[in-house]
């Protein structure tokens, strides 16, 4: 089972097959030639199908089960989400085909910008991004380019949170600014105290995530705009937690000037075992012209591309990853102003609802409540028994569900973060509830089990210290 | 529909078990003249009607029956079973495999997948993938940067938009970029050498380049060495099958589009941008990297390793901040080049090979159509052209045919030619007849 | 836990070894390693470069951390342990043996702790 598509090859076993060559053969010269052929396996067509439904088979998607991994809303992705990026009219055309020839393409950009402007109160929006992680490299370009543009070159600290993903001082740090962590409160919100000292006429942005990375609203964002604005700086928001707020509140509204969105989690695009996503940058009108090359514009029905005026160039090849703008449209055209609202609603009934569920049984380190996730720290858990919060998680995986996210935010200790999307019924909800319950008990009854978990997947624990130090990363 | 299984008498009873007894309270942590009354929306659809508006628009764009387009993105054959089996919803509605007891699956296809890239490319270590060819460049570039070398060089026969994806990414760095200019449709050596200095830290062709030539990279790869900076190699992936690879012209890191692997065209996106690199540069690729271990049975087993590297760890000293790639790209890549096999993609890279040769004589042939420049080339070449481009595109879509991509070269107007596979000798002779037809 | 008795402690947890002629060796302690875990790459400054007190001399990787390194005096890099890059393992199972760096003329620093102090230090 475990054998790879290469220790499955027989020499002269063929799978797809091209029709014979109607031209004159041509030879590659000596000094351009590679040595050998590269060694492809040679397979028959049904033992590539096979080998590659077996691997399916050892994977755990949303189709397959609960999947409350916090932070990435693993939503149910619609199928016809699906079949709308199958339809050839978009499949099969060439970004390079002339605008007269792709209108429709452009329209489906033209329309889902709007919409997703709409939805965060921005007045421009770029759909070239490829991932969340790559909307935050594309902003803070405009917004670098911005302040030189301004000759406010002393610009250079970005604030972030400590409880910001990894991704944010990452991105900070691609575009040449300086990472100034501030803390969080006891509440988890920011601490505006240390905003305040932080901020000042070398801050060129705060970057917030809001909902923030516990689960709750920055209930101070009013404060926190002023100040961040007061200094001279720029609000940026990192859209991964849209969802608990979509159709309720608008990032624009709470005065970021620029925001990144994430249709793979927020506007239930499938997210492929790591990919591809999709990361949209939307911005207020006075960084419309840094956006980058190129945008969308539409005049008497007719679309067309355009280089905005001072735009920071290509973030990538092409206009984005169109395929996922499909299904992105394809899902806000079905939820409507009301299902869009209605999911966030949800989305935040559910996190409360599970997390009541585990209250007593779990320490939740910021209580009260919460928006579309919570955060629950297993400190105490591992202090009595020596559980740990990876333990429990993989005592999970026995129990039927996909573990949350662990050991993050890393302003908690052994922490677990759930997030149950509003597309899961309370049944399922409920049997969560009672299988991270049971693995509780387990830590105080049976904690070898839970030490020994996972044992109903095909593996058990990898070695990972091995896989560092001895690294092995081909065949 | 917005997908909610529970039915409105179900979220009056949750809301009662925490307390509540509307939804609305609990946003009350939002201030309330943030709070909307409402989205400037069309309302809902069914999925009957979501589907014909969006077959609608998609009926918009034309499908050209026939393609002699590429310069970065390619109409390959694409067999059955790499779209079904990519399409698996096991595969598809999977995250990043951070629990690895229950992502073996994926993790193997990524494994096998780096294997793949290694195994065409020569190279030692590929990442799991990255956005798309150029983000791999612009990446390759910024990974090679260090604190006594941080200018990166880049020859200006690569393809436009990867030059000004370098550019992007150097720009907000704040570091230099420099572009070599182009002599007889090749990087010009000499003027390479004149760039590349001790403040160095890669230098970046592609093979083929934008004009379709193949570049003596091993040239390059001395010229690059001797300044003690890196080589980076944008390759064309199916030219691999065929072409001597970049380890073999001493590159130190190979980077391409992987699109051609199985991808549809798509209007440009989703695509593959693959990373590759020798051992000794291992810890400096960005992204998942996927190792092989075992667990305590002594059972094979795949995780995500190396992650000291990533974002989520190194934070602000990380020099990348990829998270979300594109594996269910990688997938279908390493599934096509199963089905494709060692000599399926041999033959896939003889036929572009010998049927853009065809198509060259067949259109220089054409009064005033003459290749441009005269180096070796896979499947990409550029003619002359003696009337307005746009005469010639206009009369190759009327037969439901998009032409090559117009490109002006030193003034000149010239057409860069792409042929695959997929276009046959008919195709190929009906195009030379209506370019003899348009020019008469 | 050890605290080796001839050597000199920062609180950032790196050790210094004084060698004579002005020279010294830098490693990290005891305590610092377990804290890390099995340590898996090491990435040092080089050869020739001046590091100042408290100056970063590269980062420790483990499996799913990576710490940063300070120099607990100022000086001249004169050697790297390349043994230990080699196999990074050591540094967990011999911190005291598994130098990372050696220094010549090195300055004072009048912060660091004798080992009766430091291990008080990492009691707290």
């Amino acid at each position: 089972m475990s054998e790879l598509i290469f220790d499955k090859s027989k020499a002269g076993r063929r799978c797809a097959v091209i029709p014979c060559r109607d031209v004159a053969a041509v030879c590659v010269p000596e000094r351009y030639r590679r040595e050998v052929k590269a060694e492809l396996p040679e397979v028959s067509e049904i033992d590539l199908v096979r080998h590659y439904t077996n691997l399916s088979r050892k994977s755990y998607g949303v189709d397959n089960g609960f999947y409350p991994l916090g932070s990435c809303t693993m939503k149910y992705n619609p199928k016809i989400n699906e079949d709308a990026a199958e339809l050839k009219g978009f499949t099969d055309i060439h970004p390079l085909q002339p605008e007269s020839a792709v209108q429709g393409c452009l329209e489906v950009m033209h329309t889902l910008s709007e919409y997703l402007c709409e939805i965060t109160g921005m007045e421009a929006m770029t759909l070239q991004p490829a991932a969340g992680a790559h909307g935050e490299f594309t902003a803070l370009s405009m917004i670098k380019a911005y302040l030189l543009d301004r000759g406010e070159t002393s610009r250079t600290k970005l604030i972030v949170p400590d409880s910001a993903h990894g991704t944010n001082p990452a991105s900070a740090n691609m575009c040449g600014f300086t990472v100034v962590n501030i803390p969080s409160t006891a509440d988890g919100i920011v601490d505006i105290d240390a905003l305040k000292n932080a901020v000042g006429g070398d801050t060129a942005a705060l970057m917030l995530t809001n909902p923030n990375t516990v689960g709750k609203f920055e209930k101070n964002i009013e404060i926190i705009e002023k100040t961040v604005h007061d200094a001279g700086g720029l609000l940026y928001y990192d859209g991964a937690n849209l969802n608990a707020v979509m159709g309720v509140a608008r990032p624009g509204d709470m005065g970021f000037d620029a925001v990144h969105l994430n249709l793979h989690k927020t506007f239930a695009t499938p997210h492929g075992g790591g990919g591809p996503g999709s990361g949209p940058v939307g911005c207020k009108a006075f960084l419309a012209k840094y956006l980058p090359n190129p945008v969308v514009k539409s005049e008497n029905g007719i679309f067309s591309f355009e280089r905005p005026e001072k735009s920071i160039g290509m973030s990538k090849s092409f206009f984005g990853n169109f395929l996922v703008c499909v299904k992105a449209l394809a899902y806000i055209m079905t939820l409507g102003a009301e299902g869009i609202r209605e999911a966030a609603e949800n989305a935040v009934l559910n996190a409360n609802y599970l997390q009541e569920s585990l209250r007593g049984t779990y320490d939740i380190p910021f209580d009260g409540p919460c928006m579309h996730e919570f955060v629950v720290s297993l400190e105490r858990l591992k202090r009595d028994t020596g559980i740990t919060a990876s333990d429990i998680a993989k005592g999970l995986i026995d129990r039927g569900m996909h573990p949350p996210t662990m050991y993050f935010p890393l302003v908690v200790h052994e922490a677990l973060m759930l997030e149950p999307t509003e597309t899961e019924s309370r049944e399922t909800l409920d049997s969560a509830a009672a299988a991270l319950k049971d693995a509780i008990a387990a830590a105080y009854d049976n904690p070898q089990s839970l030490r020994d978990a996972p044992v109903s997947t095909p593996v058990g624990r990898p070695d990972e210290t091995a896989a560092v130090r001895n690294p092995v990363l081909k065949a | 529909m917005s997908y909610i299984p529970n039915t409105p008498d179900e979220r009056l009873d949750m809301l009662a078990a925490i307390g509540k007894r509307e939804i609305g309270e609990l946003f009350e942590c939002i201030p309330s003249s943030l709070r909307l009354d409402e989205l400037k929306l069309p309302g809902a659809k069914t999925e009957f009607e979501v589907i014909d508006k969006l077959s609608e628009i998609a009926g918009k764009n034309t499908v050209f029956k026939t393609c002699f387009r590429g310069a970065g993105a390619y109409r390959h054959f694409i067999p059955s079973a790499v779209k079904r089996l990519a399409a698996r919803e096991e595969f598809v509605t999977a995250y990043t495999p951070y629990q690895a007891e229950m992502s073996q699956g994926v993790l193997q296809t990524i494994f096998e997948y780096q294997s793949v890239i290694c195994r065409l490319t020569g190279m030692d270590v590929s990442n799991a993938g990255v956005y798309d060819g150029a983000h791999a460049a612009a990446e390759a570039a910024a990974m090679f940067k260090d604190r006594k070398r941080s200018k990166t060089v880049v020859s200006s026969a690569v393809r436009p938009m990867t030059l000004e994806t370098i550019r992007t990414y150097c720009a907000s760095a704040g570091s230099e970029l420099a572009v070599v200019p182009t002599k007889d449709g090749v990087t010009d050596l000499e003027a390479l050498a004149k760039a590349v200095d001790d403040k160095t830290a890669s230098v970046y062709i592609e093979q083929p380049n934008y004009f379709g030539i193949v570049e003596d990279a091993e040239k390059t790869a001395d010229v690059v060495h001797a300044a003690g900076a890196k080589l980076v190699v944008g390759c064309e992936p199916i030219s691999l099958a065929l072409l001597k690879t970049p380890a073999e012209s001493g590159a130190d890191a190979a980077v391409g589009e992987g699109q051609p692997l199985g991808m549809p065209l798509s209007f440009g996106g989703p695509y593959l941008g693959f990373m590759a690199v020798k051992s000794a540069d291992m810890r400096k690729l960005p992204g998942r990297i996927v190792g092989k271990t075992s667990d305590s049975k002594g059972r094979d087993a795949y995780v995500l390793t190396l992650q000291a590297r990533e974002q989520h760890i190194r934070r602000e000293k990380s020099s990348s901040s990829i998270c979300s790639n594109e594996a269910l790209c990688a997938l279908t890549a390493v599934i096509y080049c199963a089905a494709m096999g060692k000599e399926g993609l041999c033959d896939v890279a003889d036929h572009c090979l010998s049927k853009a040769r065809y198509a060259a004589e067949k259109i220089a042939a054409v009064k005033g159509f003459s290749l441009r420049f005269n180096g070796f080339f896979f499947n990409e070449f550029v003619t002359r052209c003696p009337v307005r481009s746009s005469v010639i595109m206009d009369a190759l879509e009327k037969e439901g045919i998009l032409g090559g991509l117009p490109v002006v070269i030193d003034g000149e107007e010239c057409i860069l030619w792409c042929v695959t596979e997929v276009n046959t000798r008919d195709e190929i002779d009906n195009l030379s007849n209506i370019l003899q037809e348009a020019v008469k | 836990m050890s605290v080796q008795k001839d050597l000199f402690y920062a609180q950032s947890h790196e050790w210094v070894k004084y060698i004579g002629g002005g020279k010294a060796l830098v490693g990290v302690s005891d305590h610092a390693q377990e804290e890390m875990g099995d340590v898996a790459f090491i990435n040092l400054c080089e050869v020739g470069d001046v590091v100042d007190v408290g100056g970063g001399i590269g980062d420790i990787e483990s499996i799913k951390a990576v710490s940063d390194i300070y120099s607990p005096v100022g000086g001249t890099v004169t050697k790297i342990n390349d043994e230990l890059l080699d196999d990074p393992s050591a540094l967990n199972s011999d911190p005291y043996g598994s130098w990372l760096i050696e220094l010549e003329n090195v300055s004072e620093n009048s912060k660091l702790m004798d080992a009766a102090a430091y291990e008080a230090f990492i009691a707290e």
